[in-house]
C-alpha cells in the first residue's frame, strides 16, 4: 500500500466515510424496487477506493449518496462526523460546495465558459476576492498541465483535455473527497492513462480520498480497495494488486 | 418508400409540451382569422337578409341611404302609377311609401348614445316584408304614435323595451311590440306610423318608396323607365342587393383589416413552428442518419418533417377554430358608418370559412417546417450516425 | 459578484443557439410593433375628441344629427347668459372624385366661424379673398398637401346629401395652430349653400346641422348647456347641447364595438408570443438539465438556477420588445401616410411604449414559469442522467 501523506491539519486515524445501516428504495409507480440494503461501510481518510459490480448491483446509486447528490431511504452516512443523510438541501448544497470533488463521465463543463471561467465557477460559493480566486484557478490548472489552455472553450478541447479542467474543478475549494463516476468512460486509452495518472497523483500527493465506479478494469487496477456489490448488497472488498 | 403517418404523428406526441405551446400559438391565430371572418360574414348575412327578392326600392338619385333621400308626395305619386307593380287580393297596389328618420338613442349599459333607423311603415309595408312577426305584444294601431321596435333596440336601448316609451317630436311614442325579422337589418329598427311621422316631423317628402313586381323579369325595365323619367331623380334597385350593398364598405373594411392583423400575427405563430421544428430536426440527427442508411430517401425525410409540420398546424387550426365557434353566441351592436345607424349582427360561422382556416393553419405549418425540413433532408449520413 | 457571474452566464447562454434566439427575438419584436400599433390605432380614434376644446360647446336637434336647426336660432342662442359667440356649420358630405377620398366639409357662417376656431390659422389676405368669394373655399394644408391643390384651384365636389355637382374655388389654406388641430378640414360658404338649397327645395333652406359656441368662461360649461337646451324645451326642434370634446367622443363611442375589438385583439398577439416564447424556453431548458444539476452538484443553489433560467428569458423578450418599441415607430408613420386623412394625428404614446415595455417583461417572466418549476424540482441525479 502506498504510503499516504496526509497534510498535517487533517491528521486523523478514524473513518472518514462511516455508513451505517444504510437502504435506498427506488419507487416506480406503486412497485418499489430496492437498488441498496442494508450498507455497511467504512472508507479510511486517504483511501483510494473503487466500486465495482453489474449492471444494476446499485454501484452509481451508492457513489451518489456518498457524494450527497441523492438521499438514502434509511440508515446514515457520516463525513467526517456530519450526518449527511440527516441535513437539509441548502445545508447539503453548501457541504458539497466545500467538501466533495466531481468527476462525471461526460466531464459536464459548461460550454459557454472558458477553461478558466468552468475551474472558477465553484469558488463563486466561497468568498475570495478575484485576485484571491484568480491565483487559485492558475494553480490548479497548472497541477494539471493546462495553464496554456486557459482561455479556451471545452469544444475546442479534447476530451482528455476536458477532463482535466473537470478535475481542477473539482480540486479548487479543496475538498477531502472526490466523487469520480466513469471518469476514463469516454476517453481513448492514452488519455485515459493520463487522467488515471493524474488521480494517482491527487491521491498520494495530495491526500485525496478518491471512490470511484468504474468497468474499465486497468481504471479499476488503479484502486487499493475493491468494493463489491451485488444487486445492491456488498459482497465484500478486496485489495487491487498493484499494477 | 415513404414513412408512415403514424410515425409522424407520434414524434408530435412525444414532447406534449413543445407541441402543446406551437399549437396553442397557431390556435390563437386561428382564433383571430376565424373570429374576424365569422364577423363580415355575419355582417353581410345580416343585411342579405334583409329584404324579400321580388321588392323594389327606390331613393332619391345621389343618396347613399334611405335617410339621405327625399321623395316629394309628388314623385312618389308617379312611382306609384307604374303598371308592373303587384296588387294584392283586392286590387289595391302593393305599394309603400316611407320616411326614415335617424334617432339618437341612448343605449342599455352604457351612457353612450346611438342612431336608430325609424321607418314609417303602412300597412302595405308590412305585407311587403313577411319576414318580420311579432313576437312579443302586437303591432301598433295607424293613426296613433304607438311603435314596435327589432328585438335588437328593444334589448339594446333605454326606454324601447315592450311597455316603455321614447320622446321624440314632442310625443310620447309608446312601445306596444317587439318583431323577429329573421336576424335581418330590419332587427335594428323601429317602426311606427308612416303618416303619423310624416306629420309631426312636419315633413312633405318621403324616403323611399318600396313596391314588389308582379313578375321579377320586369325589373330591368322598370328601373330604365324610373330612372329616365325627368320629372323623378330616383336610384331603383332589388331591394335584397339595396341593403347588400349598405354593408359592402364596412364588411370590407372588416376583411381586410382583420387580415392584415392575421397576417402579421401568423409570422409569429410561424416563428414559433420553425423554432419547434428545428428542434425536432436536431434532436433527431441519428435517427435520420438510421432512416437514411436503411435506405429511405431523402425526399421521404422530407416529406415526413413537411407532414409533421403540417400537422401540428393543422392540430392549432381545428383548436383555433373549435374555440372561434364559441363566438357564435355573441352579439354585436355597432354602428355601420356606411349609413350611420346602428346595426346588430351576430357572427357567422360557415363551412367555407371552417374550411379556410384550417387550409391557412395547415400552410402556416408548412411555411414554418420549410426550412428545418430541408435541412432534415440535407443531412449527410455519415454525419448524423456520428452526431449523436 | 454572484450577481454579475449570473448575468454574464444569461448573456453568453443566450446567444448559444443563435438561430433559435435570433427568430425568438424577431418574433417578439413583431408582436410587440403590432401590439404597439393596434393601441395607437385605438388611441388615435380617441385622439380626435382631444382636439376639441372644452370651451366650446356643440348644439344640435335633440331627435339625431340628422334632424336640422333652424338658422334662427343663433340668436336665440347668442342671448344666452355665458354665451360669447355663436358660429354654425352644415356637414356638406360631399365625395372628391370617389369614395376613397375623405375628408371633411363644412359649410359655414365664415364671419364667426374663424374667430371661435383661432387654431385654423388663416392669412388676412386670405380671409378676405375667401370671404370676397362666395364660391370660395379653404383647405386645411394636410389636404392641401395631399392632393396638391393650390391657391385657385378649382374643386369640383359631388353632393350626396345635396345632391348635385358643386364647384369651389381655393381661397386659403389654413395651417394648424397646434399639433392637436385637425389640418384636413375643407370649409365652404354656408350662404352659398342656402342660396342653392333655397332654390331647388325650399322646405330645407335656412337651417343648419349644428351651431358652434363660444364660451365666456369655459368652467360654465354644464350651465350654459342646459340654459340653451331649456330655451328650445317644448320647441318642434328641441336642442342637445355638450362640449366640443363630448360630441367628438360621441362620435368615436359609436364605434366602440370595433375599438375593444381592436383592443382585445392586441392582446391576443401578445398571448401568442408568450407561447412562443415558453416553447423556446421549454427546448432549452430541456437541453441543458445536465448543466443544471452539474451546478447543483457543485453546490449552486435552486434559486441561482432558477434565475439563470428566469433572467434568460426576461433577456431575450427585452431585446425583442426593445426592437419592437423603436420599430413601432416607422411603422406607425408608414401606416399614417398609408391611411391618409383617416386619422388626424397618430402618434404613439409614451403609454403605449410603457404597455409594450411592461408586456416584454411579463412575457419573458411568464415564458420560463414551467421550465424553471421543472429544473428546480428535478433530482440531481435524474438531471445528469438526463439526455435532452
Amino acid at each position: 500500500m502506498a504510503t499516504q501523506l496526509l497534510l498535517p491539519s487533517r491528521f486523523e486515524m478514524s473513518a472518514l466515510i462511516e455508513i451505517r445501516a444504510l437502504n435506498k428504495i427506488y419507487r416506480r409507480g406503486d412497485q418499489q424496487i430496492p437498488v441498496l440494503v442494508d450498507i455497511e461501510l467504512d472508507i479510511r481518510r486517504g483511501d483510494y477506493v473503487s466500486l465495482m459490480g453489474p449492471s444494476g448491483s446499485g454501484k452509481s446509486t451508492l457513489l451518489n449518496l456518498i457524494a450527497g447528490i441523492d438521499k438514502p431511504s434509511g440508515g446514515t452516512i457520516y463525513v467526517d462526523g456530519v450526518d449527511i443523510a440527516g441535513i437539509s438541501d441548502n445545508e447539503l448544497a453548501h457541504w458539497r460546495a466545500h467538501n466533495v470533488g466531481f468527476i462525471f463521465q461526460f466531464y459536464n463543463l459548461m460550454p459557454v465558459l472558458t477553461a478558466f471561467e468552468n475551474v472558477e465557477l465553484p469558488l463563486l460559493l466561497s468568498d475570495l476576492s478575484k485576485r484571491e480566486r484568480r491565483t487559485n484557478v492558475e494553480a490548479v490548472l497548472s497541477m494539471v498541465g493546462l495553464s496554456d489552455r486557459m482561455d479556451h472553450y471545452p469544444n475546442e478541447l479534447s476530451g482528455g483535455q476536458q477532463q482535466r479542467v473537470a478535475i481542477a474543478r473539482a480540486l479548487i475549494m479543496d475538498p477531502m473527497l472526490i466523487v469520480a463516476d466513469e471518469p476514463t468512460g469516454d476517453l481513448d486509452r492514452f488519455s485515459a492513462d493520463e487522467i488515471l495518472k493524474l488521480l494517482q497523483r491527487l491521491n498520494t500527493e495530495l491526500g485525496k480520498t478518491i471512490v470511484m465506479v468504474t468497468h474499465d478494469p486497468k481504471c479499476a487496477a488503479q484502486a487499493q480497495r475493491l468494493i463489491h456489490l451485488e444487486k445492491g448488497v456488498l459482497r465484500g472488498s478486496s485489495h487491487a494488486e498493484l499494477a | 418508400m415513404a414513412l408512415s403517418f403514424s410515425y409522424v404523428a407520434r414524434n408530435l406526441l412525444v414532447r406534449k409540451l413543445t407541441t402543446a405551446f406551437t399549437a396553442l400559438g397557431m390556435a390563437l391565430v386561428v382564433f383571430v382569422f376565424a373570429t374576424v371572418l365569422m364577423m363580415a360574414e355575419g355582417l353581410r348575412a345580416t343585411l342579405v337578409g334583409t329584404g324579400a327578392p321580388d321588392n323594389v326600392l327606390v331613393i332619391g338619385r345621389g343618396s347613399q341611404t334611405e335617410v339621405q333621400s327625399t321623395l316629394a308626395r309628388d314623385q312618389a305619386a308617379i312611382i306609384e302609377s307604374v303598371a308592373a307593380i303587384a296588387s294584392d287580393a283586392d286590387g289595391a297596389k302593393l305599394v309603400s311609401k316611407e320616411p326614415l328618420v335617424l334617432l339618437n338613442l341612448e343605449k342599455r349599459g352604457s351612457a353612450n348614445l346611438a342612431n336608430v333607423v325609424a321607418r314609417g311603415v303602412t300597412a302595405n309595408g308590412l305585407r311587403l316584408r313577411p319576414q318580420a312577426n311579432i313576437i312579443a305584444g302586437r303591432m301598433f294601431r295607424p293613426g296613433t304614435s304607438e311603435i314596435v321596435v327589432g328585438q335588437a333596440i328593444a334589448s339594446g336601448f333605454k326606454n324601447a323595451g315592450l311597455g316603455e316609451a321614447l320622446h321624440f317630436a314632442m310625443q310620447n311614442w309608446r312601445v306596444v311590440g317587439v318583431f323577429d325579422a329573421g336576424h335581418s337589418g330590419f332587427d335594428s329598427e323601429i317602426w311606427g306610423d308612416a303618416e303619423q311621422m310624416m306629420q309631426l316631423f312636419r315633413r312633405n317628402a318621403f324616403s323611399s318608396v318600396l313596391f314588389r313586381l308582379i313578375d321579377s323579369e320586369k325589373f330591368a325595365r322598370v328601373k330604365e323607365q324610373l330612372e329616365a323619367d325627368p320629372r323623378l331623380n330616383v336610384a331603383v334597385s332589388a331591394e335584397t342587393q339595396f341593403y347588400a350593398d349598405q354593408s359592402e364598405q364596412m364588411a370590407k373594411f372588416i376583411r381586410v383589416l382583420g387580415t392584415a392583423i392575421t397576417l402579421i400575427f401568423s409570422v409569429g405563430a410561424i416563428i414559433g413552428a420553425a423554432i419547434t421544428m428545428y428542434a425536432s430536426v436536431a434532436n433527431r440527427t441519428g435517427e435520420i442518419g438510421t432512416l437514411r442508411a436503411l435506405g429511405f430517401t431523402r425526399r421521404s425525410i422530407l416529406q415526413a418533417f413537411l407532414l409533421e409540420a403540417m400537422l401540428l398546424g393543422g392540430l392549432g387550426g381545428v383548436v383555433g377554430l373549435f374555440a372561434a365557434s364559441f363566438m357564435r353566441f355573441v352579439h354585436v351592436s355597432t354602428t355601420n358608418l356606411q349609413t350611420f345607424a346602428e346595426i346588430a349582427f351576430s357572427f357567422r360561422l360557415s363551412p367555407a370559412i371552417a374550411g379556410y382556416v384550417v387550409l391557412f393553419a395547415i400552410l402556416m405549418g408548412l411555411l414554418g417546417g420549410f426550412l428545418p425540413a430541408t435541412r432534415a433532408a440535407r443531412l449527410n449520413i455519415v454525419d448524423a450516425l456520428r452526431a449523436d | 459578484m454572484i450577481g454579475t457571474y449570473l448575468l454574464r452566464l444569461v448573456m453568453k447562454n443566450m446567444w448559444r443557439h443563435q438561430l433559435r434566439t435570433a427568430l425568438t427575438v424577431l418574433g417578439i419584436t413583431v408582436a410587440i410593433i403590432s401590439f404597439g400599433l393596434l393601441r395607437t390605432i385605438v388611441s388615435s380614434w380617441y385622439a380626435s375628441a382631444e382636439f376639441s376644446s372644452s370651451a366650446r360647446l356643440v348644439t344640435r336637434n335633440a331627435i339625431s344629427l340628422t334632424f336640422p336647426l333652424p338658422i334662427t336660432y343663433a340668436e336665440k342662442i347668442r342671448q344666452v347668459a355665458g354665451v360669447a359667440n355663436v358660429t354654425w356649420a352644415n356637414w356638406f358630405g360631399g365625395i372628391y372624385i370617389n369614395q376613397h377620398n375623405f375628408f371633411p366639409q363644412f359649410a359655414i357662417h365664415a364671419d364667426s366661424y374663424f374667430d371661435i376656431h383661432p387654431e385654423y390659422v388663416l392669412s388676412y389676405e386670405q380671409k378676405k379673398d375667401f370671404m370676397h368669394d362666395r364660391r370660395g373655399c379653404v383647405v386645411g394644408r394636410k389636404i392641401a398637401d395631399q392632393y396638391g391643390w393650390k391657391i385657385g384651384d378649382q374643386i369640383p365636389l359631388r353632393g350626396t346629401i345635396y345632391p348635385g355637382i358643386w364647384n369651389f374655388v381655393v381661397r386659403g389654406i389654413y395651417e394648424p395652430g397646434t399639433n392637436k388641430t385637425d389640418a384636413s378640414q375643407f370649409l365652404l360658404h354656408w350662404e352659398y349653400l342656402n342660396e342653392r338649397v333655397k332654390s331647388v327645395l325650399p322646405s330645407r333652406a335656412e337651417s343648419t346641422g349644428l351651431f358652434i359656441v363660444q364660451l365666456a368662461d369655459s368652467k360654465q360649461a354644464a350651465t350654459v348647456s342646459a340654459a340653451i337646451d331649456s330655451v328650445f324645451h317644448n320647441s318642434l326642434a328641441e336642442t342637445r347641447t355638450e362640449t366640443q370634446k363630448a360630441f367628438q367622443l360621441g362620435f368615436v363611442a359609436m364605434v366602440d364595438t370595433i375599438l375593444i375589438a381592436i383592443q382585445s385583439v392586441a392582446f391576443v398577439v401578445i398571448v401568442i408570443i408568450l407561447a412562443v416564447v415558453a416553447n423556446t424556453m421549454t427546448m432549452t431548458a430541456r437541453e441543458r438539465t445536465p448543466e443544471y444539476a452539474t451546478l447543483k452538484a457543485l453546490g449552486f443553489s435552486v434559486q441561482f438556477v432558477v434565475l439563470l433560467i428566469v433572467g434568460e428569458s426576461i433577456m431575450i423578450a427585452l431585446t425583442g420588445g426593445a426592437l419592437g418599441m423603436l420599430g413601432t415607430f416607422p411603422v406607425a408613420q408608414a401606416f399614417s401616410k398609408a391611411t391618409g386623412s383617416m386619422f388626424a394625428v397618430f402618434e404613439v404614446s409614451s403609454s403605449t411604449l410603457w404597455l409594450q415595455l411592461i408586456a416584454a417583461v411579463l412575457v419573458g417572466l411568464l415564458a420560463s414559469i414551467i421550465p424553471a418549476w421543472h429544473s428546480a424540482r428535478i433530482r440531481i441525479v435524474d438531471g445528469l442522467r438526463a439526455v435532452a
